[in-house]
C-alpha cells in the first residue's frame, strides 16, 4: 500500500485507527492543533532528516501561512481551501526565495541565516499591520464552507478536513521519501561529495526539499488558522521555530511517523500542562537535553531501530 | 538648533551614547560566545541564560545576603562560573564529539530549563535592583542628561573587553587556549590538561556572561527573558564579527548597537531587525563573517 | 468522575482546567462555574492576577452563594498576554462547562475572547481591559465591559492635563489595540482643546522594558507632555527611567493616561507624587470601599485592589443576582440571556455603589480625577491618592449613540 514496508503499514493502520478516534476521547481542538503540528514538523523533518539540514526559522512559512490563509478568508472571502492552498502557495514561494539564499551555507551558518530571515519575516508581520494586524493578530477568521457549500462551523465537519489534509500529507511525504528523487536526496545525506561526482546537482535537490518543507509549513500554518480562527505573531516568532525542531527532535529525525508523535507529546504538554505555568517551558528544555544525551534516535527512531525495521 | 539628516544634533549624540550602551552589552556577551566557540566548538545557546542568571544573583544577593552592587561584580561572575564548570562537566562534555548543532540544541535546552525556572520563581515581569547609590544620578552632558550609572556601564564595558582581549591575544595562557583550539593533541602531549583547559575556557566565557548580568541588573528590569530577548542579536554580532574572532566579536558589538541607536531615530521600528539584515547581507557577501578566517 | 473527553492523561489533567467538575455529574447544590483570565505572571500581574481571583471568590463570600445554595467552582488560566492563547483558553472553557469569564487585561486578548463568547453564547465581563471598542465597533450581546476604557482615560487624564496648560504632547504607546486606541482618543481630546502632538513612538509589547531611547526622543521635541499611552510594568519602567533621564528635572509634565494604585505601588511615593491619573474605584473612597478593601485583603495581602480588581467583586456579584433572578435552567441555556438580565437590572455593592449597565454593555459609574500624595502627605500603607474631581458616569463615557455598537439601534 503506496510503497509502505510491513511495519509501516501497521503503523499507518493504527493511526488511521487513531485519527478517526480521538475526538471520542480527547477535545478536538487540540487533536486538530496536533494533526496541524504534525504537518509542520514532517516538513522539517524532510529538511532535518532527509539533507541533514537544521532550520531555525520554519515558522516564518508556518506563521506566513497561516496568515495568508486568515487574511484571504476574512477581508477576500475565499473559500477555506482555497485559503489553505494560497497558504502553502506562500509557504513555498517564501521557501523558494529563502532557500536560495539559505542552502549555500552549510551546517552552522545555514542555522543562523534561517534565523536572520525568520527574524525579518517576524519583523514583516509586527510591522504590515495592515495585513497581520501586528499585536492583535487576525481575529475571528470565518471557518465558512467547504468549496462553498459544506459548513465547517462545527467541531466535527472541520475536524474531518483537517485529518484528511493531514493523511494526504502524511503519504506524500512518504511517496517522495521513496521516489526516484528521495533516492537521490539520501545519496546527498550519505556523501555529498559523491553525488555530486554523479552529477547531481546537489544544491538544486537541497533547495526542492527546502521549498517542500516551506510549503508544508504553509499549508500546516493555513490549516490551524481556519481551525482556531485566529492568526497572531506567535505562529512566526523564534519559539514556534523552536518547538517544530523540537517535535523532530523527541519523535526522531529521519522517521515518517516520529514529527507525528513529536507533535503530539509537545502539544498535549502545552495543553495539559498550562496550568502549571512555565514548567511546560522547563520541561520542553530538559526534553531537548534528553534527546541529545542520551535518545539521539527519537522515540519512533529507537523503537524502529529496536525492531530493526523502517518506520 | 543644529540639525543633522534633518534631525537635531541633540538627539543624534544621545541615540550615539544609548547605542553604545546597548553595544557594551552586545560586545561583552558576544566575547564569551566567540571564546567559546572557539575553544569547544560549541554554540552555546544558553549565553543568554547565564547573563539572566548573573543579574538574578545579583538581586539575591543583596536580597537575602545583603550583599551589595560592588561585591557582586565579584561574587556574581566566581558563582555562575563554578555553576558554568558543573553545567560543562555533566552536560556539555559528552556531546563534544557529535555534529555541531547538536551542542546547539543541548544548550538551547539548557536555555529554556533555566529560563523557566526562572519564570516559575519570580514571575515573568521579574524584580527590580537599584543602581548603587554612588553611581545614582545625573550628567547633564548639554545635549542631554545621562544617567551617571550608564555612564559607568560604558567604561566598565570597556575596560573588561580590553583586558579580556589581552588576556587571550597577548598572554602566555592565552597562546595555549589559542593552541589548544588548533591542535589539541600536540597541546596535551606537552604536558597541558587539555580537558580541564576547556572546561575552565567554559567557566570563563559563563563567567563574563554573568558580569555583564550584573551591570545590566540596575539598567533594565532583571526578568527571566532578559537573556533570551538578546540572544538572537548577540548570535547575529557573533556570526558578522566571524565566528570565534574575539575582537571581531568587540568590534561588531559597539558597532552594532550603534547602528541600532540610529536606526531607532530614523526608523524607530526598524531597531529590532537591522542586526538581522545586517547578518544576512553579511553572510551572504562573506560567508565566514568580517573578521572570521575561511573555513 | 466521569470518563469524557475531559478525562485524558489522568493525573496530569487532574489539576488542570480541563478536569472540571462535571456540570451534570454534580448534585451538590446549583452548579456554576466562574473561570478567571488573567495575565498571571507577566505586565499586568499585579493590576490582575491572584487579586482578581480572590475579589472575585470575596463577591462569591460576601453575596452568600453557599448559603443561597450555589456550588460555584472559580478557576483561572493564565492568557499570557497573547491573543491566541486567551482565545483557545476561553473556547475550551466554554467548551468545558463555564458560565462566566471575567477579568482579562489586555485588550487585543479581551477582543479575541468576546468573539469566543459570542461564538459559544457565553456571558463575558471585562473588567481590566481598557479597549472602547468592547462597547463599540467590537460590541455583542454576551459582552459586559465593567470598570473603566481609554475613552474615560483620555478625557479625564488628558483633558485635565491639557486644562493644565499642557497644549503640546509627545506619545510613547504600547504598540497594539490599547495603546493605539488610548493614543488616538487623548489625540482628539488634546486638538479639540487647542494644542498639538508634536511626535511619538510606538514600542513592542510586551516585550520592551529599556524606554531610554524613546525617552531622549521625547527629551529633543521640545514638547510640554510627555503622554505615556501603556499601562502596568511599562508605565512603571518608563516613569522610573524619566526620572533618571532627567525628563521631569527639565519641566516635563508625564502624562500617565493609564495608572493604577498598583502601580503607584510599584513606583514609590518619590517618583510617583504630583501624577494625575484617573480611576472609577479608591479603596480609600469612603466607608463602603473600605470596608470591602478590609474584607477581600486577608486573600491578597501584598496587593490592594484596583479599580480593574475591584470590577471583578462587582461584577461577580451583578452577575450572581441576575442568575438568581432569572434561574439557572434559565442561565444555563444562555449567555446572552444573563447579559440582557444583567442590563436590565441596577447594580449594587459595596466597590461601586449604585450603577447601571447600559444596552451596549457598558458599565455606567462615576470616575475620579486623582493627584498622588507626596511622601509627606502619606499617612498609612497605600495612602496614596488625594480626590481633585468627580465626574457622573454620563460625563465619564462616550454617549450611547457614538461608538458604532451594532446593538444599539439607533
Amino acid at each position: 500500500m503506496f510503497g509502505f514496508n510491513r511495519g509501516q503499514q501497521l503503523s499507518f493502520v493504527l493511526l488511521l485507527i487513531l485519527v478517526i478516534g480521538a475526538p471520542f476521547v480527547l477535545y478536538p481542538i487540540v487533536v486538530m492543533q496536533v494533526m496541524c503540528y504534525a504537518i509542520f514538523a514532517m516538513g522539517t523533518n524532510l529538511l532535518m532528516g532527509s539533507v541533514g539540514l537544521l532550520s531555525l526559522g520554519q515558522a516564518a512559512y508556518f506563521g506566513l501561512g497561516g496568515y495568508v490563509a486568515g487574511y484571504l478568508v476574512q477581508s477576500v472571502g475565499l473559500t477555506p481551501e482555497l485559503g489553505i492552498v494560497a497558504g502553502g502557495v506562500a509557504g513555498a514561494a517564501l521557501g523558494g526565495a529563502f532557500g536560495w539564499l539559505a542552502i549555500r551555507r552549510q551546517a552552522i551558518y545555514f542555522a543562523m541565516i534561517t534565523l536572520a530571515l525568520a527574524q525579518i519575516v517576524y519583523f514583516g508581520a509586527v510591522q504590515v499591520t495592515g495585513f497581520t494586524g501586528g499585536e492583535n493578530g487576525i481575529q475571528g477568521i470565518p471557518r465558512g464552507a467547504l468549496f462553498g457549500f459544506l459548513p465547517l462551523a462545527s467541531d466535527r465537519a472541520m475536524y474531518a478536513l483537517v485529518a484528511v489534509i493531514f493523511l494526504a500529507g502524511v503519504i506524500f511525504i512518504h511517496r517522495v521519501v521513496h521516489s526516484p528523487f528521495g533516492q537521490v536526496i539520501k545519496a546527498i545525506r550519505d556523501s555529498e561529495p559523491r553525488a555530486m561526482s554523479l552529477g547531481y546537482k546537489v544544491e538544486s535537490y537541497k533547495w526542492i526539499i527546502f521549498v517542500l518543507a516551506a510549503a508544508l509549513a504553509g499549508v500546516a500554518g493555513g490549516t490551524k488558522a481556519m481551525v482556531m480562527g485566529i492568526q497572531t505573531l506567535s505562529d512566526v516568532g523564534g519559539s514556534t521555530s523552536g518547538l517544530v525542531v523540537l517535535m523532530v527532535l523527541l519523535g526522531g529525525i529521519g522517521t515518517i511517523f516520529g514529527p507525528i508523535l513529536g507533535a503530539l507529546i509537545v502539544i498535549a504538554m502545552q495543553y495539559y500542562l498550562a496550568p502549571f505555568g512555565a514548567w511546560v517551558v522547563v520541561i520542553q528544555g530538559a526534553i531537548f537535553m534528553a534527546c541529545v544525551l542520551v535518545f539521539r534516535r527519537g522515540i519512533i527512531g529507537e523503537v524502529a531501530y529496536r525492531l530493526r525495521t523502517q518506520l | 538648533m543644529v540639525m543633522i539628516l534633518g534631525k537635531p544634533a541633540p538627539l543624534l549624540f544621545g541615540q550615539l551614547l544609548l547605542g553604545i550602551i546597548n553595544g557594551s552589552f552586545y560586545a561583552m556577551l558576544s566575547m564569551g560566545l566567540a571564546i567559546i566557540f572557539g575553544l569547544l566548538k560549541i554554540i552555546n545557546f544558553a549565553h543568554g541564560a547565564m547573563f539572566m542568571v548573573g543579574a538574578f544573583v545579583t538581586w539575591g544577593l543583596f536580597t537575602y545576603l545583603g550583599v551589595g552592587f560592588w561585591a557582586a561584580l565579584i561574587c556574581a561572575p566566581v558563582i555562575v562560573g563554578a555553576f558554568g564548570l558543573l553545567l560543562e562537566r555533566a552536560f556539555i562534555r559528552p556531546i563534544y564529539k557529535l555534529d555541531i548543532l547538536y551542542g546547539l540544541l543541548l544548550t538551547f535546552g539548557m536555555a529554556q530549563v533555566l529560563q523557566g525556572l526562572a519564570t516559575n520563581y519570580f514571575g515573568s515581569s521579574g524584580v527590580s535592583y537599584d543602581a548603587p547609590p554612588a553611581l545614582s544620578g545625573v550628567l547633564n552632558l548639554g545635549f542631554m542628561y545621562l544617567p551617571v550609572y550608564r555612564g559607568f556601564v560604558v567604561i566598565a564595558a570597556i575596560i573588561i573587553c580590553a583586558v579580556t582581549w589581552f588576556a587571550v591575544e597577548k598572554t602566555k595562557l592565552g597562546a595555549l587556549l589559542r593552541a589548544a583550539t588548533e591542535n589539541p593533541s600536540l597541546v596535551q602531549s606537552f604536558g597541558v590538561n587539555v580537558p580541564r583547559l576547556i572546561a575552565l575556557t567554559f567557566g570563563g566565557g559563563v563567567a563574563l556572561a554573568a558580569l555583564a548580568g550584573v551591570l545590566a541588573a540596575p539598567l533594565y528590569s532583571v526578568n527571566p527573558a532578559m537573556g533570551s530577548d538578546l540572544i538572537d542579536t548577540v548570535f547575529a554580532v557573533v556570526v558578522i564579527g566571524g565566528m570565534g574572532s574575539i575582537g571581531g566579536a568587540i568590534l561588531t558589538g559597539f558597532g552594532l548597537g550603534i547602528i541600532e541607536g540610529f536606526t531607532d531615530v530614523f526608523y524607530p521600528p526598524g531597531s529590532a531587525v537591522v542586526v538581522f539584515v545586517v547578518m544576512a547581507v553579511v553572510l551572504l557577501g562573506r560567508p565566514a563573517g568580517l573578521f572570521g578566517k575561511v573555513a | 468522575m466521569t470518563v469524557t473527553r475531559r478525562t485524558i492523561l489522568g493525573s496530569a489533567v487532574a489539576a488542570s482546567a480541563l478536569a472540571l467538575p462535571s456540570v451534570k455529574a454534580r448534585a451538590a447544590g446549583k452548579p456554576l462555574t466562574i473561570g478567571v483570565c488573567s495575565d498571571f505572571s507577566g505586565t499586568y500581574s499585579d493590576v490582575g492576577g491572584n487579586t482578581s481571583v480572590a475579589c472575585v471568590q470575596q463577591a462569591l463570600a460576601d453575596w452568600g452563594a453557599a448559603a443561597k445554595g450555589y456550588d460555584v467552582t472559580v478557576i483561572k488560566g493564565d492568557h499570557q498576554n497573547k491573543p491566541d492563547v486567551g482565545a483557545g483558553l476561553a473556547r475550551q472553557w466554554f467548551d468545558n462547562g463555564v458560565d462566566l469569564l471575567i477579568d482579562v487585561p489586555n485588550s487585543a486578548v479581551a477582543l479575541a475572547i468576546a468573539g469566543v463568547a459570542a461564538a459559544k453564547n457565553k456571558a463575558y465581563i471585562n473588567t481590566n481591559a481598557a479597549t472602547s471598542a468592547l462597547t463599540g465597533p467590537k460590541c455583542n450581546a454576551n459582552t459586559i465591559h465593567w470598570s473603566y476604557d481609554t475613552y474615560m482615560l483620555s478625557h479625564s487624564t488628558g483633558g485635565a492635563m491639557v486644562a493644565a496648560g499642557g497644549k503640546s504632547w509627545f506619545f510613547i504607546t504600547a504598540d497594539y489595540a490599547f495603546g493605539h486606541l488610548l493614543r488616538d482618543q487623548t489625540t482628539a481630546v488634546i486638538k479639540a482643546a487647542g494644542g498639538t502632538v508634536v511626535g511619538g513612538v510606538a514600542y513592542p509589547f510586551p516585550q520592551t522594558t529599556d524606554f531610554s531611547s524613546f525617552l531622549v526622543q521625547a527629551q529633543s521635541s521640545g514638547a510640554q507632555v510627555l503622554g505615556l499611552a501603556n499601562a502596568g510594568k511599562d508605565t512603571v519602567n518608563s516613569i522610573k527611567q524619566a526620572h533618571q533621564f532627567g525628563i521631569t528635572q527639565s519641566g516635563m509634565k508625564i502624562a500617565g493616561l493609564l495608572i493604577y494604585c498598583n502601580d503607584i505601588h510599584g513606583m514609590g511615593l518619590d517618583i510617583a507624587q504630583g501624577l494625575v491619573l484617573t480611576e472609577s474605584f479608591y479603596w480609600d473612597l469612603n466607608d463602603k470601599t473600605r470596608a470591602f478593601t478590609k474584607r477581600v485583603l486577608p486573600r491578597t495581602p501584598n496587593n490592594y485592589p484596583s479599580m480593574a480588581q475591584a470590577g471583578c467583586y462587582s461584577g461577580t456579584t451583578h452577575f450572581m443576582k441576575a442568575v438568581d433572578t432569572m434561574g439557572l435552567d434559565a442561565a444555563n441555556k444562555s449567555g446572552a440571556a444573563i447579559i440582557a438580565q444583567m442590563k436590565k437590572m441596577p447594580t449594587s455593592d459595596d466597590a461601586f455603589g449604585e450603577c447601571s449597565v447600559r444596552e451596549d454593555g457598558r458599565f455606567m459609574c462615576p470616575s475620579y480625577l486623582f493627584r498622588v500624595k507626596t511622601p509627606a502627605e502619606s499617612k498609612y500603607p497605600w495612602d496614596y491618592y488625594n480626590l481633585i474631581h468627580t465626574s457622573s458616569a454620563e460625563q465619564t463615557f462616550a454617549p450611547l449613540a457614538t461608538e458604532g455598537c451594532p446593538l444599539v439601534k439607533a
